[in-house]
């Protein structure tokens, strides 16, 4: 299937990230998408100020795998080793959709045409949502480099913003996806190991804190996602529920000949428009709740990561320590076992520095303080705290947009349209009474200014675009 | 006038009945002594407006032969009348009780006779007009609640017990307002009854609630989740809406095995409702059977009313059926984003207590609050869907069920005619033959068959249009109810939907100025 996604221009002030401390001379968005076989291709678009450029505005065309190949390139840099790297996007996964619309292809003669045509657009629309989302993840990733002060600086940085032509990174064949599946067995095994060692002792309170924090966090925002993806899956069915329900009341609505005839087509509409609703709560929990859960599941790893660097880093210092010591008792390899030391010093020192704020030494580090090795910058922005704000920030925005959009589904819904109930009782007590004469009536405002008549139009589309509009500014995380 | 309500039989419970193989049934009373004909009382609902007499089936037998029928029909019925049956005995009693004339009498007699003049009595003219005031649009003065289940006895043996209140202000009954115990047997022993005396007739009887064999079980064993209250309550409102539906009825009303049930403290215990017995066996062959003869019985339909309406009710049963499976998805599904909802706003909660920053801790657990009482919405929701609409549908599906096979009862009575009237002709042929022949004696024993199969032939033409009759009126009694009972769901199903949203709007409004003081 192929797809274009265009940007719209709408997106363009929301997609600033308030990190960006007006800090203009790099900026990255993805101008346009396109689905392809099996294949997204994004276009990356730069505009840029800074000297290493050879143009001011360029694009490239990156697909999935590159995105990963940044990522990894950060991963392993051993520089970055103090900084939480921004989580890798996931992967576009249409699988399920293509599945149903398979399936929904295949053809079920008890379903009617129109509700075939229905499901068919719901399907659409379910993938043009998974679509717009993937695009919005991989802006953000770029985003949050080209935001961090140090990251933005990296080479391969420059070369994925830059280099014209492919890559050529190829996707981890199996060996490679079974490698990093044990490394990760590993990782954890030995933090498991570090922690348990009686001899590590954290020398500094706030980052025992926020282990501890984060490890307990970690595991409950996986929690709090995985069932806000149950809740919203629920909101699915019952919005597809509600497709063989209007189909069948038009088709009792049509057969009956007395009054309940006009009951019945209007209960269809109604139940038409329920599913609508339904469907559009079901995005929204989807974006405002499910995915900032998501996304912060996926950065509190990366959190978690960073402190496992510096655990890491600390268990080598102490081990230098060890064996330096050792080394002078024998007085051999001293020299050696001392540059390690230092450097095994330097790097734990480094690393929380950049994690923490303002306390290079904490109170029960060792005491050589040596001078950070040129090179490894000085970090000034507090990686975990930087965290912690971000995460407070975005969890309000979306909170707030989340109980707002609630609301407003809420109030248009048109149970709560008191003229479409007027209409019933009115056709209840009043058979011969036309209902198109009490709908047009029914100016009964309702208790909201924004209670539409069940017939406008505009009610219906008033949903539709800022809809679409509202899924692309995904870069507050 | 044709066009008429049956003036409601007190007592008479099968008023055709001319099967002389069923036995032991409520028959006509001391109603044959005033068995003149009605004066037609006019129908204000006005259910039959086609005209019944000129649109039955058959021809018209003559006039005459007419009074001879009469003669015979009553002849037949002094003789039923002597066989004994308890529940007569307070029939007889209650004489200066109104409405008591048969219906099949009159009706039977009243199309063809209306010049005829009759004495009335007086005691009928009384009658009439009490019929009248019951009759208008179907308002019976009677309200039924079926209440307080409770569990009687242990183990397997064990029941529930449900109490039928009455509220009435009817004479027929001896107080206004009085309730007694009832078990679910009793409820379907009620209800076969009522359809041996009248489902042939042609009166639409309403089905009784399903035996679910699972979920009695859960309940005898006595297993104290929410699935078996669950399954109780959904029977009692099952078996207040049957009774409900029974006695809006205006023949069945009148039935004294109903005023048995809601009056007497004790019932005899209804046996032949168990799955396993005698009787239920029975019962299975017979629907079998009735099975095997629907499709070997090939009825030359003379009035399209009925063809079209067959139609109509078969393409109805098909789209409730429909419909109501779409219903059960919806019910299951709501349940499930209840559960979904209320696990989320747990593990909301969770991560607001391990969340440091206070505002939004605050926040994340009113959010999970929220959650908790959105959780709830869903769930009464979830229940006003199942209770109002799925349960609505499926009482229709049974209830059209139940029409199509008074339907079927008409078939049936027209095959009997049939076979009467071919009787007969095989009759008047070995009549002749014996004519030929020259055998004196076989002439008259031919001659005697005759008019045996004569009458028969008759009988069966008026069982016949009688039944056709009823049909016509049966089927607009149960439209009307049909749109009103579908109207009153709706607009009951649209407030709760209505207020449902007005309570999330209560709650979203409630959480957001929480969201906004996240510093």
């Amino acid at each position: 299937m192929e797809e274009h996604l265009e940007a719209g221009k709408e997106s363009k002030p929301s997609s600033m990230s308030p990190d960006l401390q007006g800090d203009s001379s790099l900026q990255v968005e993805i101008s346009d998408a396109v689905s392809e076989r099996d294949k997204v291709k994004f276009t990356v678009q730069t505009k840029s100020c800074v000297p290493h450029f050879a143009r001011t505005e360029f694009s490239v065309v990156r697909h999935h795998e590159e995105f990963i190949w940044l990522h990894n390139a950060y991963v392993e840099n051993e520089e970055y080793a103090g900084l939480i790297i921004p989580p890798a996007p996931p992967r576009p996964d249409f699988e399920a959709s293509r599945e149903k619309l398979q399936k929904l292809g295949e053809g079920d003669s008890s379903i009617t045409r129109e509700e075939l045509a229905k499901m068919k657009e719901e399907l659409e629309a379910e993938y043009l949502a998974i679509f717009k989302k993937t695009v919005a993840m991989h802006e953000v990733f770029l985003q949050r480099l080209a935001a961090h002060p140090t990251l933005r600086r990296d080479h391969n940085f420059f070369v994925f913003l830059e280099y014209g032509q492919d890559l050529s990174v190829r996707g981890k064949n199996r060996k490679e996806l079974l490698g990093g599946f044990l490394r990760n067995i590993v990782k954890s095994a030995d933090e498991a190991l570090i922690t348990g060692m009686s001899g590590l002792k954290e020398v500094d309170d706030f980052f025992e804190h926020e282990r501890t924090f984060l490890l307990e966090y970690h595991t409950r925002i996986r929690d709090a996602c995985l069932r806000a993806d149950r809740v919203m899956h629920s909101h699915k069915c019952l919005a597809d529920d509600y497709i063989p329900i209007s189909a069948a009341l038009s088709s009792l609505g049509t057969q009956e000949v007395n009054q309940l005839k006009t009951s019945f087509l209007k209960l269809a509409e109604l139940f038409e428009r329920l599913r609508k609703l339904e469907g559009r709560v079901a995005s929204d929990e989807d974006l405002k709740l499910s995915d900032m859960l998501r996304y912060y599941l996926r950065d509190s790893q990366a959190a978690k990561d960073l402190l496992y660097r510096r655990l890491r880093a600390l268990a080598d210092y102490e081990n230098a320590n060890k064996t330096l010591d050792k080394a002078r008792t024998r007085n051999r390899e001293v020299r050696t076992a001392e540059s390690h030391q230092q450097l095994c010093c330097q790097r734990f020192e480094r690393l929380s520095d950049s994690a923490k704020q303002g306390k290079p030494h904490g109170p029960g580090a060792p005491a050589t303080a040596l001078l950070t090795l040129p090179g490894s910058p000085f970090l000034s922005s507090p990686e975990l705290m930087d965290f912690r704000s971000r995460r407070v920030s975005s969890f309000r925005k979306n909170l707030i947009e989340l109980a707002e959009l609630e609301l407003k589904h809420a109030k248009v819904s048109p149970p709560a349209s008191p003229s479409l109930l007027a209409a019933f009782l009115a056709s209840h007590r009043w058979a011969s009474r036309p209902l198109s004469s009490v709908l047009a009536h029914g100016g009964c405002g309702g208790a909201r200014g924004e209670v539409r008549l069940p017939g406008a139009a505009p009610a219906v589309q008033d949903h539709s675009s800022p809809f679409w509009i509202r899924t692309i500014p995904f870069c507050h995380w | 006038m044709a066009a008429e309500r049956e003036p409601p039989p007190l007592g008479v419970g099968k008023p055709t009945d001319f099967e002389e193989l069923e036995d032991g049934e409520d028959l006509f009373t001391s109603t044959v002594s005033t068995l003149e004909s009605s004066p037609s009382s006019p129908d204000p609902a006005s259910l039959i407006t086609e005209d019944i007499s000129t649109n039955s089936n058959g021809p018209k037998p003559a006039e005459v032969v007419l009074d001879d029928d009469r003669e015979d029909l009553f002849a037949e019925a002094t003789e039923e009348v002597s066989l004994d049956s308890p529940e007569r005995e307070p029939i007889l009693s209650s004489e200066p009780s109104p409405a008591v004339t048969p219906v099949t009498p009159t009706t039977l007699i009243a199309p063809r006779i209306e010049s005829k003049s009759m004495s009335a009595p007086v005691i009928f003219d009384r009658s009439r007009e009490e019929i009248e005031e019951e009759a208008n649009g179907d308002v019976f003065d009677i309200e039924i609640g079926v209440s307080d289940p409770e569990k009687v006895g242990d183990g397997m043996n064990a029941y529930m017990a449900y109490r039928v209140t009455t509220k009435t202000s009817l004479s027929m009954f001896s107080k206004s307002e009085f309730s007694v115990k009832r078990r679910f047997s009793d409820f379907l022993g009620l209800h076969s009854k009522l359809a041996s005396k009248y489902l042939h007739v042609g009166y639409i009887v309403p089905p009784a609630p399903e035996k679910s064999i699972v979920g009695m079980t859960k309940v005898k064993v006595g297993k104290e989740d929410s699935s078996s209250t669950e399954f109780v309550e959904k029977r009692r409102a099952a078996l207040e809406r049957y009774l409900q539906r029974t006695v809006k009825h205006p023949t069945l009303l009148q039935d004294p095995d109903l005023r048995q049930f809601l009056e007497s403290s004790e019932l005899p215990r209804a046996v032949n409702t168990q799955a396993l017995s005698g009787a239920g066996i029975l019962r299975m062959v017979n629907k079998a059977a009735d099975a095997v003869n629907k499709m070997t019985i090939k009825m030359n339909e003379s009035d399209a009313w009925f063809e079209e309406k067959q139609q109509q009710f078969e393409n109805l049963d098909q789209q409730l059926r429909k419909l109501h499976a779409s219903v059960e998805a919806l019910v299951c599904h709501r349940k499930e984003l209840s559960a979904n909802t209320a696990a989320f706003a747990k593990s909301a909660a969770m991560l607001g207590n391990s969340e440091d920053h206070t505002a939004l801790s605050r926040a994340l657990s009113q959010l999970a609050e929220v959650e908790e009482k959105i959780d709830q919405l869903h769930q009464e929701q979830a229940f006003a869907d199942f209770y109002m609409f799925s349960e609505l549908l499926s009482d229709y599906i049974r209830l059209i069920a139940a029409v199509k096979g008074v339907f079927d009862h008409r078939m049936k009575c027209w095959q009997k005619w049939e076979d009467a009237q071919i009787t007969l002709l095989k009759k008047r042929e070995t009549e002749a033959k014996m004519m030929v022949a020259n055998k004196p004696d076989k002439i008259q024993q031919a001659k005697n068959e005759i008019r045996e199969w004569e009458a028969k032939v008759q009988q069966g033409e008026r069982d016949f249009e009688q039944i056709s009759k009823t049909i016509r009126k049966e089927v607009g009694r149960f439209e009307k109810q049909r749109v009103k009972d579908f109207k009153t769901v709706i607009i009951k199903y649209l407030e709760s939907l209505v207020q449902t949203q007005q309570q999330l709007i209560k709650y979203w409004e409630a959480f957001l100025p929480e969201a906004k003081a996240i510093a």
